[in-house]
């Protein structure tokens, strides 16, 4: 794959001759790609984790016990009140003054030191308060009496939310969660400010050799519009195929 | 909370970043407004630049665009008029926000102008009202209602963009607790700091819009009950 891209880069480049930008596009091209590569890895990793996290959130959210919602609103609370900068940094360089955290062997070796996870652990944190307070808005708008039909049947709490609640919210906030996900996207260029080469790190690592900055801003600004239409359309296509009881109702 | 004489640093950068947000809040709303008008005009080419302007400004990332116009905006400038001029970092990030915030303004507006009857501006030319007039004492007195809880929301967001011009070397609340977090070794506390700062900014915002919408709503109170 990647001596695939480097023989594309070389023939573009000598197929470009001395045209600027597209001489240095074509130059740069497989750091730029690597940098398109970090970012949906970011988007998409961050994206799942974050999902995972926000069922348990969400479903304490919507408790009634106050030692259950209460730990959930403040999280919930604190990750959509602040900015994403300050979460990334408290992850990447708050967590260092921890002793604690700089003797824990392992995890501080392989994970927390590492701007790569550190960029995942943040993003998926922010991301889970938003997506648990779209989940517990959609657990509220899943019809009423398709959970008393659910009771009626006999179904126990865990399965009335398992088997209906949660697959109806999920359908429900799907629109919402493919905004949320662009969103991320956006966010995830902050990962750049923790030295990852993510495509907007990478760049500013190309305009800091070739001091072409507006030819690669806008690139990085093309790249960018290009994978938010992508994630539009996979969520178009993904509505279209979760939501086809409606298909046939609508015509 | 232990600052190490460095509460006033952080209150000194607290006080930029509500000079950027505000600032920021005012030409954002302009743009947000020539936006909508711009969606809603019966000339194409109009229509058709605020729906790029719209779609542009929804895949790209605001610290992407703040650079953009940090170092782009004096190329720009050369080019257009021969002048070097240098912008600085307050500058850059009052244009970028501005222009972020009003795209998502120009949406807010849009559909606040689509959900004032019909009637109404049909009345207003009944009366022989111009065009502008009928916008004027017409729509706009309603459109601030309308528009209320969403330009709230947008708010919220801008109060925390504004962390991203830290980049670009402006000494508001964030780079504050940067430069703080180096000097002392203790980035946790400061960075929590300005965590907490930045809540405290939103609960206040949060009241406050709610108290413009009770006041925008005063004329429906008594037909909801």
């Amino acid at each position: 794959m990647s001596e695939l891209v480097l023989t594309l880069s070389q023939w573009l480049e000598a197929l470009a001759g001395d045209a600027e930008p597209w001489a240095s596009y074509a130059r740069y091209l497989p750091r730029i790609l690597d940098g398109v590569w970090l970012t949906l890895e970011l988007v998409v990793l961050s994206g799942l984790v974050g999902i995972l996290l926000a069922v348990p959130l969400a479903l304490m959210r919507v408790a009634r016990n106050p030692l259950l919602w209460m730990p959930a609103y403040g999280y919930i609370f604190f990750f959509r009140g602040t900015p994403l900068l300050v979460q990334i940094f408290l992850v990447y360089y708050g967590l260092s003054q921890f002793d604690a955290v700089r003797d824990s062997g392992w995890l501080w070796d392989r994970v927390l030191s590492k701007p790569y996870w550190c960029a995942i652990i943040a993003f998926s944190l922010n991301t889970a308060a938003y997506t648990a307070e779209l989940l517990r808005g959609a657990m509220k708008a899943v019809p009423r009496g398709e959970v008393e039909a659910a009771q009626a049947l006999g179904l126990t709490r865990v399965a009335q939310y398992r088997d209906i609640i949660l697959p109806r919210a999920f359908r429900i906030i799907l629109p919402a969660y493919g905004n949320e996900v662009i969103l991320m996207l956006k966010g995830s260029a902050l990962a750049s400010t923790i030295t990852l080469l993510d495509l907007m790190g990478a760049t500013r690592n190309v305009i800091a050799r070739t001091y072409m900055s507006m030819e690669f801003f806008i690139l990085a600004g093309v790249l960018y519009l290009l994978i938010a239409a992508a994630f539009i359309g996979l969520f178009r296509l993904a509505e279209h195929w979760l939501n086809a009881h409606r298909r046939t109702a609508s015509k | 909370m232990e600052l190490h004489g460095f509460g006033h640093l952080l209150l000194a950068g607290t006080w930029v970043t509500l000079q950027l947000a505000f600032t920021s809040l005012v030409f954002g709303l302009l743009l947000g407004l020539v936006g909508a008008a711009a969606a809603l005009s019966p000339i194409g080419p109009l229509r058709w630049a605020a729906v790029g302007y719209n779609t542009l400004m929804r895949g790209i990332p605001e610290l992407l665009l703040v650079l953009i116009i940090y170092f782009g905006a004096t190329h720009v400038i050369e080019w257009m008029t021969g002048a070097y001029v240098d912008i600085g970092a307050f500058t850059a990030g009052v244009i970028a926000l501005s222009i972020a915030f009003g795209a998502y303004a120009t949406e807010v507006f849009r559909s606040a102008m689509l959900e004032i009857p019909k009637g109404q501006r049909e009345a207003a030319m009944a009366l022989g009202m111009s065009r502008w007039d009928s916008f004027r004492y017409i729509t706009l007195p309603q459109l601030w209602r309308l528009a209320l809880p969403g330009l709230g929301n947008l708010f919220l967001v801008l109060l925390k963009d504004t962390a991203l011009v830290s980049i670009i070397g402006l000494d508001d609340l964030m780079r504050q607790a940067y430069v703080a977090a180096g000097f002392t070794k203790l980035p946790f506390t400061f960075y929590m700091a300005a965590a907490m700062i930045y809540l405290l900014l939103t609960i206040v915002s949060m009241q406050v819009i709610q108290l413009l919408e009770r006041w925008a709503n005063r004329g429906y109170r008594g037909a909801r009950a």
